[in-house]
């Protein structure tokens, strides 16, 4: 009788990737500061970028991929009618995505205790480029690092859907939302890393 | 089963649902309570608005103090471009009437998101709330204006935060709401109905949505910068610690000019609607409208760096700039052309919203060609941050929005309530409001010229004159839209029982009783003709 009952997965999809689209421009914003700031204060830049660990960042790296992957598989899974191997490739998504955060939690609270934080009085003698440098740094990574917690939230609660059968082979565009929402989280970290941690 | 005809589906203002009393219309999905939920919000706020743009007006009846004090009136200017610009005009149409028409004027039965679009009106409400608590919280109200210019907007004293972040909550409801319409767009128009049969009220809330959707993030970063400078001294806009103001300028601008076409799109739509219903005449050039829309919201993305001619930019890029801005006024004129022509031989029925739309034509031409003058670079430099550019912009934005806002409210108000309202005080009310808009608006063109600038509580002696007119305009002003808003309201008692459809419209939306039953179609229309089939 209502209207909400109506289903319809395409439009589904297709909100979700206006949505990503959104999501797009809104770290496009910041990518043309990094861009200005980058042009500006090349040499700062580019001795910054040195400091920042390249082993951990494509640590990092290889967890999202692998973690995109697996969601990616999940959907086959549940299509295939596989609930547990669904269910465990989901499991290893948010394993992989809270890996992720500790990796960048130990980086972080590196800086940190160098006193290479926005604001930090130590920063601000070394010069401008840094402190925008580290201010791009933290802000984008950080912001990125909280789409990564909005990402497992929202997977959590697609698991507890899956145990309840809600999602299941017919009808899954929940689970296929939230995995391109984690492939775009993805996407964002493929170019933050070369940006920060590569170009030197 | 033949009296199964007799059994009429109850109207969607009878119908409860599974909630009662207030929770049967803040917790339901159905598009026109939705609609109805942004129109009592939106009709709050701009009353708030006003009453702050009235005595704002009141002050500058003479030079010096008069009933506020300098910091006063830099925060009442700062509260009236906030609440109407993220919480009226930007949703306005869109959000009302785009709400209530869009799902039955492409033959749908709701938009493709119904709870999604009910969490777009919470967010609007959290938006507005978070504005009204910078009010009050803190050390003082913020003074920046709404366009929050670094680096003042981070070292003021006044509550920056809420209001900040405020206005990035009414960004995403914005969002959301565009990324409803355009889903429901591409996913539901009823059979038969291809693209160019759709009518021209959703064409522009299909261009104005993508505006919303591709415009908006952008915005949402940058206060959320501000934000991050604000608490963390990030340093993006601070020139002491290596940031750039003007880049703040130019991001802000990429959101906040292609946000005058959120405003104005839906505003055009809703006019030729009027034009066509009140001319009983197809409308004039129909796919040159739709790609004057498309081409509108499309170049609109490239004219930002037009609001920072003063603030240093290399000569190419205010050349190109003033040079794209002078192209986005060639679909404007060719819309203006369009609905000239469709009067042109039409059988013109003369009613409250055909008038309406009249003004707004009349007030937007002027708004259009002296936002021309503003676009062309020597004359920008003189007029650059005075009276003019106001003058200007309440041309265009209450003029063009606004007109056309209450335009579609007398347009729409027999469909959405039921019921015919006092055409005589509609009438009264509209010259009231016409005349004191000239009488306000005028003015200040001739105070612009002249140098008198813009965000002062005091001006020189010589502007007084300009001034007391200006003045005497708020109040004429302010009566019609009492009159108006009176009178609408009024006419839900008092007024006669409306038709399904009182203006002789051809669109989907006269063919449905009113007010529209709860599923709006028994049955979903195969639409095989044009939106405006007057053959």
């Amino acid at each position: 009788m209502t209207a909400e009952t109506h289903r319809d997965d395409l439009a589904s999809k297709t909100g979700m990737w206006l949505f990503l689209f959104t999501e797009m421009l809104f770290f496009a914003g910041l990518f043309v500061v990094y861009s200005v700031y980058r042009f500006r204060n090349p040499e700062a830049f580019h001795l910054a970028a040195k400091e920042l660990s390249v082993p951990i960042g494509t640590i990092n790296t290889i967890i999202l991929l692998i973690s995109s992957t697996t969601i990616a598989m999940s959907i086959t899974a549940i299509q295939k009618r596989n609930k547990k191997f669904t269910l465990l490739l989901i499991g290893i998504t948010i394993i992989l995505g809270i890996a992720f955060l500790v990796n960048k939690y130990f980086e972080w609270g590196e800086h940190i205790k160098e006193h290479i934080y926005p604001g930090s009085p130590i920063l601000a003698l070394r010069g401008q480029g840094d402190v925008l440098f580290y201010g791009l740094y933290f802000f984008m990574t950080g912001l990125h690092a909280l789409h990564i917690i909005i990402g497992l939230v929202f997977i959590g609660f697609i698991i507890v859907k899956i145990v309840k059968n809600k999602i299941d082979s017919e009808n899954f565009v929940l689970l296929e939302n939230s995995g391109l929402y984690w492939h775009l989280v993805d996407l964002i970290w493929i170019f933050l890393f070369p940006l920060f941690y590569l170009i030197t | 089963m033949s009296n199964q005809k007799d059994i009429v589906e109850p109207s969607y203002l009878e119908y409860k649902g599974k909630y009662k009393g207030i929770f049967s219309w803040i917790l339901s999905t159905d598009h026109k309570r939705i609609a109805l939920l942004y129109l009592f919000s939106i009709l709050s706020f701009f009353v708030i608005g006003a009453t702050l743009g009235l005595l704002m007006k009141f002050e500058l009846i003479a030079p010096g103090k008069t009933i506020m004090d300098a910091q006063t009136y830099n925060a009442f200017f700062t509260l009236h471009g906030i609440v109407m610009i993220f919480a009226v005009v930007i949703p306005g149409l869109p959000a009302v009437f785009g709400n209530f028409l869009l799902p039955i004027m492409i033959g749908a039965k709701d938009v493709a998101f119904p709870k999604l679009n009910l969490f777009s009106w919470y967010l609007y409400v959290a938006g507005v709330s978070l504005v009204i608590v910078s009010q009050f919280a803190g050390d003082g109200p913020p003074d920046t204006g709404w366009t929050f210019y670094a680096p003042y907007s981070f070292r003021t004293a006044g509550t920056m935060l809420p209001a900040v972040f405020g206005a990035f909550v009414l960004g995403f409801s914005s969002i959301l709401t565009g990324l409803n319409f355009l889903v429901t767009m591409h996913r539901m128009r009823a059979p038969g109905m291809t693209w160019l049969k759709m009518p021209l009220f959703p064409w522009t809330l299909y261009a104005t949505g993508w505006v919303q959707l591709l415009a908006t993030p952008v915005i949402g970063i940058t206060l959320l910068m501000i934000v991050a400078e604000r608490t963390l001294h990030i340093g993006f806009f601070d020139p002491s610690l290596g940031g750039d103001p003007l880049l703040y300028q130019h991001l802000f601008w990429t959101y906040s000019h292609p946000a005058v076409y959120i405003m104005i799109l839906p505003a055009m739509g809703a006019i030729s609607e009027i034009i066509t219903t009140f001319s009983h005449k197809t409308i004039f050039g129909y796919k040159f409208m739709v790609a004057s829309v498309l081409a509108i919201a499309f170049v609109g993305y490239f004219v930002w760096g037009h609001h920072m001619f003063t603030s240093g930019m290399s000569g190419t890029a205010l050349y190109t700039f003033s040079l794209l801005t002078f192209l986005v006024a060639v679909p404007s004129s060719i819309k203006v052309f369009n609905w000239i022509s469709t009067m042109h031989q039409g059988s013109i029925d003369l009613q409250t919203p055909f008038y309406w739309a009249m003004a707004f034509i009349f007030v937007f031409m002027i708004g259009g060609f002296s936002g021309l003058v503003l676009g062309s670079l020597a004359a920008n430099v003189h007029l650059h941050n005075t009276h003019y550019v106001v003058a200007h912009f309440h041309f265009i934005v209450f003029g063009g929005t606004g007109f056309a806002f209450f335009g579609a409210m007398h347009y729409w108000y027999p469909k959405i309530t039921g019921k015919m309202y006092d055409t005589k005080w509609a009438n009264i009310g509209l010259v009231l409001f016409f005349v004191g808009f000239i009488t306000l608006y005028g003015p200040m063109f001739y105070l612009g010229f002249k140098g008198m600038p813009r965000r002062y509580f005091d001006y020189d002696e010589v502007f007084h004159a300009g001034n007391i007119i200006s003045t005497m305009g708020s109040w004429i002003l302010y009566s019609g839209l009492a009159i108006i808003i009176i009178n609408l309201f009024a006419s839900l008692k008092g007024g006669a029982k409306a038709p399904a459809d009182p203006w002789g419209g051809k669109t989907l939306e006269w063919t449905i009783p009113s007010p529209p039953p709860v599923e709006n179609f028994d049955e979903i229309p195969l639409i095989t003709k044009g939106p405006y089939d007057y053959k």
